[in-house]
């Protein structure tokens, strides 16, 4: 078989694996960017005992392998009565991960935001919320977006490692096309193809993002 | 609506930003707070605006105590020396945001919000640039935008923060005059900080000159230049030549000449001099100093001649562009300083004593 017939014959099967893969990233985006902006709300409140839990979470999964999290969360919550499907397991694996690292780059480009906007906001009748909410989120985020983008394109391979749990993503998939047709090296290259592609796509929306945000600060002031 | 400063202290770390303030704002009066960096003056329009917390003291607005008060409460008007206007809206949203996140129940409409920003805008003079965003507008634009956000929301007070320090010399002199004559429509109550005492003879109906977290003195603008109470004061309000000299029964002594010194616990006294309150001339004379130009600068309309003096610093001498094109002063040559106007400070005594020089 060329690899071309190979390729074309496995092509259904990848593609189906791609879809996964993007349900797991796009799925996992989204959920880390709500348990990133819960954690950095939560490490800014000034409230210790909000700060502390939230520091020590962003420590542990920075300082722990995806994957032993990924079998904690599928295999080893069982033990204790907590059963998830696949999927769900997966999605909440990488989002509970990814939202770490996103808490740091929200936290850090909040920060970033110089102090007078935040006085300026008080000096004007805002609360904390709405100063956070109008005035200073909006700008952080254009600080943030390099490196959200830096973690969510992460994602998009980390999902790989999804593949321990079962789930027939691309990586699974490539493999069960490899155990019936032997062709390790067209394979994978394709699965590693595609990923980039992936990837391209989304540095693509970063590069909007960025132009779309970057549009007002044109100049610094 | 008046401002009460009561025995208002801070601290940083070893740092005594303010030692114990005293002072009343008037209802309706531009006061200015002028002084070195490091002074206090920004630390205490910030505690008056509540952005800091003083260790002790007390602010009151109209009689009423807001130390406590958290600063969205206090309803002043706060422009900052970098503007901080909210880059990611537009001229017109910046002014409106205060109005459009009040509760609803004290919310305008949108028309009333509308009518009023434009009207705000207006005053500034900047309506045309109502769509643009703040990095779209030059310095001078934005501190006025600046002020009109701040007034958009109707403060009992107005506080600036150096308003006019990051802009260039020529901008900032049409602004501080702007200022004034804003401040003269609407009479509210206002307390700037400045470090340029040109910014706030001009400016303001009162100074108050700080130095080391202390006021110096509290006066109009005439009070302190014509009547400095300490020597700081008449150091800050320009340029002053200073000469060591002796006190021998009543007279500090400068070289040849002499100046009527108050009474003092030391012999010791400085004589402050300003540059263009010397006469040069050619011929010694009675109770003038002999020197020699090292420098001559051209700055204008005014010449400054720089001269050395045996025992005392360099004396800088100020004289007209005529004055100094008939005198056809040059460098090296020896010349005589009489010192028309002069002020005694004698370390140990209370007052210092005008006096003239004989």
């Amino acid at each position: 078989m060329n690899t071309l017939a190979l390729l074309q014959s496995a092509w259904p099967y990848l593609l189906k694996g791609t879809g996964y893969t993007l349900l797991f990233a796009v799925g996992a985006m989204v959920g880390g960017l709500l348990v990133g902006a819960l954690l950095a709300v939560l490490r800014l409140s000034g409230i210790k005992a909000l700060q502390w839990p939230a520091a020590l979470y962003v420590s542990a999964m920075r300082g722990t392998p995806l994957l032993v999290q990924i079998f904690i969360i599928y295999y080893g919550l069982p033990a204790i009565g907590i059963q998830f499907e696949p999927i769900t397991a997966g999605i909440l694996a990488l989002s509970l991960n990814t939202g770490a690292y996103v808490s740091e780059t929200m936290r850090g480009a909040i920060n970033g935001v110089d102090r007078g906007q935040w006085e300026a906001a008080f000096s004007q009748g805002m609360g904390r919320w709405q100063t956070l909410h109008y005035i200073v989120w909006p700008q952080a985020l254009r600080l943030a977006v390099p490196s959200l983008s830096n973690s969510l394109i992460s994602l998009i391979k980390d999902t790989s490692l999804v593949s321990v749990i079962a789930v027939t993503e691309l990586m699974l998939a490539t493999k069960e096309v490899i155990s019936t047709t032997f062709q390790p090296f067209p394979l994978y290259v394709a699965a590693a193809a595609i990923y980039w592609c992936l990837s391209l796509i989304f540095e693509q929306v970063q590069r909007l993002l960025e132009r779309r945000l970057g549009r007002t600060l044109a100049r610094q002031p | 609506m008046s401002i009460e400063i009561r025995n208002i202290a801070k601290r940083f770390g070893n740092f005594t930003a303010l030692d114990h303030i005293n002072l009343e704002v008037k209802t309706g009066e531009l006061l200015a707070l002028l002084g070195p960096s490091g002074c206090g003056k920004t630390t205490l329009l910030r505690i008056i605006a509540g952005l800091e917390a003083p260790d002790d003291g007390q602010i009151l607005f109209h009689g009423e105590d807001t130390t406590e008060k958290h600063v969205r409460e206090r309803n002043v008007g706060f422009v900052f020396q970098h503007y901080a206007l909210f880059r990611h809206m537009t001229v017109f949203e910046n002014v409106a945001f205060g109005l459009r996140v009040r509760p609803k129940e004290t919310r305008p409409s949108d028309a009333e919000i509308k009518r009023k920003v434009h009207e705000l805008l207006n005053l500034v003079q900047l309506d045309w640039l109502a769509d643009r965003y703040p990095a779209q507008l030059s310095g001078g634009q934005r501190q006025r935008i600046a002020l009109a956000r701040a007034l958009a929301v109707e403060p009992k007070v107005l506080l600036l923060d150096e308003p006019f320090g990051a802009l260039d010399t020529k901008v900032r002199k049409e602004l501080r005059r702007w200022l004034r004559r804003l401040h003269d429509e609407m009479h509210i109550t206002s307390v700037f900080v400045t470090h340029d005492q040109e910014e706030a003879l001009e400016v303001a109906d009162r100074v108050v000159v700080m130095n080391k977290g202390k006021i110096e003195q509290l006066g109009s603008p005439s009070d302190v230049y014509d009547k400095p109470a300490t020597p700081f004061v008449y150091q800050f309000l320009g340029d002053v030549n200073l000469f060591q000299s002796r006190v021998h029964e009543g007279w500090a002594h400068v070289g040849d000449a002499r100046f009527a010194a108050p009474q003092g616990q030391t012999d010791q006294a400085v004589v402050y001099v300003r540059p263009h309150e010397i006469d040069v001339s050619r011929e010694g004379g009675a109770g003038a100093l002999s020197g020699v130009i090292s420098h001559v600068r051209l700055l204008g309309a005014t010449v400054r001649l720089e001269v050395d003096v045996a025992g005392q610093d360099a004396v800088e001498v100020e004289l007209t562009r005529e004055r100094y094109l008939q005198g056809d002063w040059k460098v090296a040559e020896t010349v005589y300083l009489l010192p028309r106007e002069a002020r005694v400070y004698v370390p140990s005594a209370a007052e210092w004593t005008d006096g003239g020089g004989i």
